[in-house]
C-alpha cells in the first residue's frame, strides 16, 4: 500500500511539472490554434539557463535560497525573451496563412532550439552541483522529500495565480476575449498583438519554472530533454481538453500519475512481458484514447468549426 | 516530338556515366609518398565511437588513448616491409548507436583503413562487426563485453577487455558471496550490453541462491527511475545490480537516495567511470561497479600512461583509454610480425599475438577473446573509485587491494 501511495506522490510531482508546461500549450492554442512545438524547447532552454546559474554559483557562498531565486530569475527573463521573439519572428508572419505553415513552422523552430542550446551546452548530459540536501518526511508510508512538496506546492500556487489573472485581471479577460474571436477583441478595442505577446510571455514565463523544477528534481539535463517533455505536456493538455487552462492543469496532474502508476504496475500487469522501459508507451496511449474516444478532452466542450 | 525525346535520352544516359564516373572516386587508397630517398607509407587506423551525446565522454577517452598510442608509435618510428610507416588517425562519431555505427563502419572501411579500434558500445560493436569481417579489416574493441561480439565466427573481431558471460558471474560471485547479499533487483537499460550483462547476472546469482527480487527495464536515454525504483523499494532488497553507462547510472543513484532506497547499487564497467561520481553526486559513496582489467595504478604501465594522457590531453583517464591505446600496439606489433600493412596479410598475426599492454599480458583465445582478461571491483569512498579486487575468471585469483564490506542481514547500512 505504501508503495501506492508512493508511486501517486511521485506521479503528482511528475504532473506537477507536466501541468505547467501544459499550460504553455493550452494557451497558445487557445488564443492562435496554433500547437507551439517549440514550447518543451524553451523549458529546456531555461531549465540549461538555471544550470548554468546553478554553475556560477554554486561556490560563492550565497545562501540557497537567493540561488535559486536567481537561477529562476535568469530562466525567466531568457525564456520570456526567447518567447516573445519566437512569436514575432517565427509566427506573427504567418498568421494569416494556412494552419500547416505555423505548425511546421514550429517544428523548425524546435529543432533550431535544441540545436542551438547543443552549440552552447555541448551535447553532453549537464550535472546539478549540489545544492540542496532533501530533508525526508514520511506521509503514509510514502517517502517525500522537501523538494518534491516545494515542486507540488509552487506548481499549485503558479496555477492558482494564473488563473486568478486570467479570471480577475483585466488583461486576462483580454485574453479571454482574443480567445473566443480574434477579430471582434479587437473591434472592442483589444490591442490582439500585444494580448498575443503577452499570452508567449507568460506561457514561457510558466515553461521557464517548469525548466527549473526538472533540472532541481532530476539533477540532470540536456540539449534533447525537452522533446519528449513537450510531447509529453501536449498529451496532458490534450487529455484535459487543449484551450482550456484548467483542462491543462488536470490533464498535467492525470498524466503525471498514470505514467507514475502505468511504469509502476505494468511488470505485473503483463507478467513481465512489458516492463516499465515501455511507460513513455502508456503516455502515447493515454493520448490515443482521447482522441479517439473524447477528442475535446476531460474539460473541453466539443466545439464546432472556429469561427 | 521525336527529336526532343531523343535529346532527352541521350542527355539522361550522359549524365548517368558521368555520376557514375563520379561515384567510384572513393578516398584514395592508403597514399604512397613520392619517391624520395626513404619511401615512407601512411596506415591509417580507424576509430569508432561515441564521439557526441551522453556517453561522449567515454568515447572521446577512447579515441585520445588511441591517439597517443599512434603518437607514441610514429615517435618511434617503425619500419615495416622496407617502408617507414607514419600512423594516421581516422576517428568517426557512432553516437552510441547500432545503426549509426554501421555507416560509420562502411565509412571507415570505403576509407581503406588498415584496422579499427572500435567500438565502444556492444551494440554498436556487433552490428559493425559483420562489415569489418566482410572487408577483411581487423577489429579491436576496447570494451565491448558482450559475448556475442566474438560469437559469430567472425576472424577479424578481437577485444582487450574480459566479457560479460566472465564479468555478470564475477558480479554475482562478489554480490552473493563478499557482499553477502540474499535479495537482489536487477535494472537494465534495454541496450546489448546493458540487457546481456544483467542476464549473465541474474543466471548466476539464481545459481548461487540468492533472489532475484526485480527485474525491472529502462532505456539508455531515460533520466526518471523514480517509478521503477519506488516498485523496487517495496521489494526490500539488499542489492540493486543496474546493467547500463553512467549517464542512467548517475541520475539513478541521486534517486535512490531521495527515495530512502537503503540498498546499495553495484553496475558493470559502464558505471565506473569519473563522470558517475559527478553525476551522483554525494549519493555516489559506496556504490560498486565492476571493470575489466587491472586498476589502473596496478596496470603494468599503468601509472605511466596516466601521466602522459593527462600531460597530453589535460584530463583524467575516464575508461577505456588504456585498452585503445594497447589495441594499436597490437595492430602495430602484428604489422611487424607479417612484414606488411596490408590488412589481408596482418590480420592472421592479430590472433597470435603475445604483447606486454599497458593493461597487462596481451593475447588472444581462438574467438579473439583476450586470454586471462582480469575484472576489478571498485567501491567508491570519499568521492573516489578505489579498488576492492581483482579476480582473473578461471585463473589464480588477483591482488587484493582491500576488504570489502558485508552486507548484514536485512540490510540496515547507515548513510543512503
Amino acid at each position: 500500500m505504501d508503495i501506492f501511495v508512493q508511486q501517486i506522490i511521485n506521479g503528482l510531482v511528475l504532473g506537477s511539472i507536466y501541468a505547467l508546461v501544459a499550460l504553455g500549450y493550452t494557451m497558445v492554442y487557445g488564443i492562435l490554434g496554433l500547437i507551439n512545438f517549440a514550447h518543451g524547447d524553451i523549458v529546456m532552454v531555461g531549465a540549461l539557463v538555471g544550470l548554468s546559474v546553478f554553475h556560477a554559483l554554486s561556490g560563492s557562498g550565497l545562501p540557497v535560497p537567493l540561488v535559486l531565486f536567481l537561477a529562476v530569475g535568469a530562466a525567466m527573463v531568457v525564456c520570456m525573451a526567447l518567447g516573445v521573439s519566437i512569436e514575432r519572428l517565427a509566427y506573427r508572419p504567418l498568421r494569416h496563412a494556412p494552419r500547416l505553415a505555423p505548425l511546421i513552422t514550429a517544428i523548425g523552430v524546435s529543432i533550431l532550439l535544441q540545436y542551438s542550446a547543443a552549440l552552447v551546452w555541448s551535447k553532453q548530459y549537464i550535472p546539478m552541483p549540489e545544492l540542496l540536501s532533501p530533508a525526508r518526511y514520511t506521509i503514509l508510508g510514502a517517502h517525500i522529500t522537501d523538494l518534491q512538496a516545494a515542486i507540488f506546492l509552487l506548481a499549485c500556487a503558479v496555477m492558482a495565480g494564473l488563473y486568478w489573472f486570467i479570471t480577475k485581471t483585466r488583461i486576462g479577460t483580454a485574453m479571454r476575449a482574443t480567445e473566443q474571436n480574434k477579430e471582434v477583441a479587437g473591434l472592442m478595442g483589444i490591442d490582439i498583438n500585444r494580448i498575443i505577446s503577452f499570452t508567449f510571455l507568460v506561457g514561457s514565463g510558466l515553461a521557464a519554472v517548469a525548466g527549473i523544477m526538472v533540472v532541481l528534481y532530476y539533477g540532470i539535463g540536456h540539449y534533447s530533454m525537452g522533446f519528449i517533455l513537450g510531447l509529453k505536456a501536449f498529451t496532458a493538455a490534450v487529455l484535459g481538453g487543449i484551450g482550456n487552462v484548467r483542462g491543462a492543469m488536470l490533464g498535467g496532474m492525470l498524466l503525471g500519475i498514470i505514467e507514475s502508476l502505468a511504469s509502476g504496475y505494468i511488470g505485473d500487469l503483463t507478467g513481465g512481458f512489458f516492463g516499465s522501459n515501455y511507460r513513455d508507451v502508456f503516455a502515447f496511449l493515454v493520448l490515443v484514447l482521447v482522441l479517439v474516444l473524447r477528442p475535446s478532452g476531460l474539460l473541453g466542450q466539443p466545439s464546432g468549426e472556429r469561427a | 516530338m521525336r527529336i526532343s525525346r531523343g535529346f532527352q535520352f541521350i542527355a539522361a544516359a550522359a549524365t548517368a556515366l558521368v555520376l557514375s564516373a563520379c561515384g567510384k572516386e572513393e578516398a584514395p587508397p592508403a597514399s604512397k609518398a613520392p619517391t624520395a630517398a626513404a619511401e615512407t607509407v601512411t596506415v591509417k587506423i580507424g576509430v569508432a565511437s561515441p564521439l557526441t551525446g551522453p556517453q561522449a565522454h567515454i568515447g572521446n577517452d577512447i579515441k585520445n588513448g588511441v591517439q597517443l598510442g599512434i603518437d607514441d608509435l610514429n615517435a618511434q618510428g617503425l619500419t615495416i616491409g622496407g617502408k617507414k610507416v607514419k600512423f594516421e588517425l581516422q576517428a568517426e562519431d557512432d553516437e552510441a548507436n547500432p545503426t549509426k555505427a554501421t555507416t560509420v563502419a562502411q565509412k571507415l572501411v570505403d576509407s581503406r583503413v588498415a584496422a579499427v579500434v572500435g567500438h565502444f558500445n556492444s551494440g554498436a560493436s556487433i552490428p559493425a562487426s559483420k562489415i569489418y569481417s566482410d572487408a577483411g579489416v581487423p577489429q579491436i574493441s576496447p570494451s565491448s563485453t558482450n559475448p556475442k561480439y566474438t560469437q559469430q565466427g567472425f576472424k577479424t573481431t578481437f577485444r582487450v577487455v574480459a566479457h560479460d558471460d566472465q564479468q555478470g558471474p564475477t558480479l554475482a560471485n562478489f554480490a552473493v558471496g563478499k557482499l553477502g547479499a540474499k535479495n537482489i533487483a536487477v535494472i537494465d537499460d534495454s541496450t546489448a550490453y546493458g540487457q546481456g550483462l544483467a542476464d549473465a547476472f541474474e543466471k548466476t546469482v539464481k545459481e548461487l541462491g540468492a533472489n532475484v527480487v526485480a527485474r525491472e527495464h529502462t532505456t539508455d536515454k531515460d533520466t526518471d527511475f523514480t517509478a521503477i525504483l519506488t516498485k523496487i523499494k517495496g521489494t526490500n532488497p539488499d542489492l540493486i545490480m543496474f546493467g547500463g553507462i553512467d549517464p542512467q547510472a548517475g541520475p539513478m543513484a541521486k534517486q535512490m537516495a531521495s527515495l530512502g532506497i537503503k540498498a546499495k547499487l553495484i553496475g558493470g564497467d559502464g558505471i565506473q567511470t569519473p563522470n558517475f561520481i559527478k553525476l551522483a553526486g554525494d549519493a555516489s559513496e559506496g556504490q560498486m561497479a565492476s571493470m575489466p582489467g587491472l586498476p589502473k595504478e596496478k596496470m603494468p604501465g599503468g601509472q605511466e600512461f596516466m601521466n602522459k594522457f593527462k600531460s597530453k590531453f589535460n584530463a583524467e583517464v575516464e575508461l577505456f583509454a588504456p585498452m585503445g591505446y594497447d589495441a594499436v600496439f597490437v595492430f602495430a606489433d602484428a604489422m611487424k610480425r607479417a612484414g606488411s600493412t596490408d590488412p589481408a596479410k596482418f590480420l592472421p598475426e592479430v590472433g597470435k599475438t603475445k604483447l606486454q599492454g599497458v593493461i597487462g599480458p596481451i593475447e588472444f583465445d581462438d574467438k579473439g577473446d583476450l586470454r586471462n582478461g582480469p575484472i576489478t571491483v571498485y567501491v567508491v569512498k570519499g568521492g573516489k573509485w578505489e579498488a576492492l579486487e581483482t579476480v582473473v575468471p578461471g585463473g589464480a585469483p588477483g591482488p587484493q587491494a582491500a576488504t570489502a564490506p558485508k552486507i548484514p542481514a536485512g540490510a540496515t547500512q547507515a548513510g543512503y
